[in-house]
């Protein structure tokens, strides 16, 4: 970070143009939007931490000895359900993407201001239904809602836990929609498709995945409900429904979703490579168009759920073989982000080392994910560690990596202070250690046959179930010390000037913190992305030299 | 933005198209057609579904990027349907030795 001397803030910005909590509750600002979102997602991250914490205990020994295995059932699904739909889901596009669409692009705002408020709300209130959920004892069904189980026999809060997931649903179909549009009609003057930074194109295709999938996992909830409460026969067999069916409608989502979880941080890490290597990305059009590759073709791989669910083998042949397509356009994103580094002017600032952590785990949790896709090597697999492990390593080294590289990196638009510096890359380091040391070991404990959605196992499994609860304690602590400093810099940081990392970006030609337009006027591009050096005198000089 | 105006007129009919629809698919429903019950129906639903989404949601007046993100949509559907029933049509096709 270059550390400016002196930095006079602006008067006035969008965080003190209008005071009190209802203009907060009231705000359409995208930026106050986003940071609603992001005291949310991060309460229920901790709150989804906090199960994952009663999990690790309980498996700290073979016996089921901390709780008893109803309530580990319960754990595991809670921690399920709101990591997934009330934290991973949302965290990127609904605070990063939020606040960040608008100012990428220079526009002033999203397209529908008001339905951006409107999908807080929503979420809230689902996030709600989940919460009393978890007050009224939970669920024990797994985050899957399996059924016949969940229809039927589950006597846990599964339709309460269900609308919770119905309803944040809409609030992320409104903010892909929200999303959509702005992208395609408010881009400043002469900001071109293939001049948006990739930032951009990652949350498009997100937003398309948002819109096409998530009305998809509202039907299956419907019918769940419907199966539960008024016994219609849908899926479960005894009613002359197919359980099976159940699981494709349910997978042609959540499959998908797991873009909806990457696909914004890898946008976040194409960012951060271009910038923090101040080279343009290697391949620009590719990595665009990857992005929209993978969330169309993400569609196209959720049998690969059902390899053992009576699922006939030539649809078990073609979702295999399809997921292995899926590995494509991701593996062009690895290889043109590390192309990028090559003779790029590389700083080791936190947000990089977040990076690296991001392109490590990825790579690791998306080769896994081609041992899960062979059909043989999965009937060995199904339902061990070793997939508890493959999307751990994609879901938490991957997005949560993601975000937390781009909140740092962002933090200075975002609040107008610099954090230290120090504390950031320590934490960057413990986490970085202590998700290893959860993770790594349960892809051996799966290797070996241990099954996941067990409280106990047999004793030879301690030594790697030791180390995982080590790493977790670890990985907790790892998360907590950026709370701590974030805060901490919000009030004492020093001020931090527009542009501290020396980035390329519309979002860093406005000042930290930006007014509550984003822009003093509408800013007009004349150059392409990521030139670096300052692009609108290179852009300047270069009319010259034409004219 | 420009806003097209539609006629009530247009409204009312489509209204009662859909309402003759509705009545169709009652009466067709208490004849045995055999394999074409399905058929029927779902023809007669593809059309009113059709009809809500060109009239009621006013597609048919709107720009050629709508068209492309409804047809998505559809298409989408379709792919939907499709996979799965690659899956239930094709349970017998290959065997597992034993
Ligand atoms: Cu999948």
């Amino acid at each position: 970070m270059e550390t400016v001397a002196e930095i006079t803030p602006p008067r006035t910005h969008y965080l003190n143009a209008t005071y009190g909590v209802k203009s907060w509750l009231l705000t359409t600002d995208h930026k106050r939007i986003a940071l609603l979102y992001l005291a949310s997602v991060t309460f229920f991250f901790f709150l989804g931490g906090l199960f994952a914490a009663g999990i690790r205990i309980e498996l700290l020994t073979p016996q089921g000895d901390f709780v008893q295995a109803e309530t580990y059932n319960r754990m595991f699904t809670m921690h399920g359900v709101v990591m997934i739909f009330l934290f991973l889901i949302p965290a990127i596009p609904a605070v990063l993407g939020n606040f960040l669409v608008p100012l990428m692009i220079g526009a002033r705002d999203l397209a529908f201001p008001r339905i951006n408020l409107l999908s807080w709300y929503i979420y809230t209130v689902g996030a709600l239904f989940a919460v009393l959920a978890i007050l009224f004892g939970g669920v024990d069904t797994g985050w899957t809602f399996y059924t016949p189980y969940s229809s039927t026999y589950s006597n846990g809060n599964v339709i309460l836990t269900g609308l919770g997931v119905f309803v944040v649903g809409f609030s992320s179909i409104l903010t892909g929609l929200n999303f959509i549009v702005t992208i395609h009609t408010m881009r400043a003057p002469g900001l071109t498709w293939f001049r948006l930074p990739l930032f951009i194109w990652a949350h498009y295709a997100t937003s398309l995945i948002m819109i096409l999938g998530t009305p998809v996992i509202a039907v299956t909830i419907l019918l769940l409900a419907l199966e539960r409460l008024a016994h219609v026969g849908i899926f479960d067999p005894a009613l002359g429904g197919d359980p099976v069916l159940f699981q494709h409608l349910f997978w042609f989502y959540s499959h998908p979703a797991v873009y909806i979880m990457v696909l914004p941080a890898m946008g976040v890490i194409s960012e951060l490579i271009a910038n923090m290597s101040r080279k343009r990305i290697f391949g620009y059009k590719f990595v665009a168009f990857a992005s929209l590759a993978i969330a169309a073709f993400g569609f196209l791989v959720w049998g690969h759920h059902m390899f053992v669910s009576t699922q006939s083998v030539y649809a078990g042949m073609v979702f295999s073989f399809l997921s292995y397509a899926v590995a494509i356009p991701s593996a062009v994103k690895v290889f043109n982000w590390t192309a990028t580094l090559y003779k790029g002017s590389i700083s080791y600032d936190t947000p990089m080392l977040y990076a690296f952590g991001f392109i490590g785990f990825f790579i690791i949790g998306g080769m896994t994910g081609l041992f899960l896709a062979a059909l043989g090597v999965d009937v060995h697999v199904h339902d061990t560690y070793f997939v508890v492990a493959h999307f751990h390593y994609i879901m938490v080294g991957g997005t949560i990596m993601g975000y937390l590289g781009g909140l740092h990196y962002w933090w200075p638009k975002i609040t107008g202070r610099l954090y230290s510096e120090a504390w950031a890359r320590f934490a960057a380091l413990v986490i970085f250690v202590g998700f290893n040391l959860t993770f790594f070991p349960q892809f051996l404990l799966g290797y070996m046959g241990m099954p996941r959605r067990y409280y106990a196992y047999p004793p030879e499994f301690q030594v790697l179930n030791v180390m995982s609860s080590a790493g977790a304690s670890i990985l907790g602590v790892g998360y907590l010390i950026p709370v701590i400093y974030l805060i901490w810099s919000m009030r004492y940081g020093p001020h931090a000037p527009a542009n501290p990392w020396g980035a390329a970006g519309l979002e860093w030609r406005t000042s930290s913190p930006p007014p509550t337009l984003n822009f003093e006027q509408v800013p007009v591009v004349t150059w392409e992305a990521y030139e670096f050096g300052d692009p609108s005198e290179n852009a300047e000089s270069r009319m010259e030299n034409r004219g | 933005m420009r806003e097209h105006i539609v006629s009530p007129k247009i409204y009312y009919t489509i209204f009662i198209a859909l309402t003759v629809l509705t009545v169709v698919t009652w009466s067709v429903a208490k004849l045995d057609l055999g394999k074409m019950n399905a058929v029927v129906a779902m023809t007669i639903a593809v059309i009113k579904a059709t009809l809500v989404v060109l009239y009621f949601m006013h597609v048919r007046y709107s720009s050629r990027l709508t068209w492309v993100f409804v047809g998505a949509g559809f298409f989408w559907l379709a792919i939907m349907v499709a996979l799965t029933l690659s899956d239930y049509m094709t349970r017998g096709w290959l065997t597992i030795a034993q």
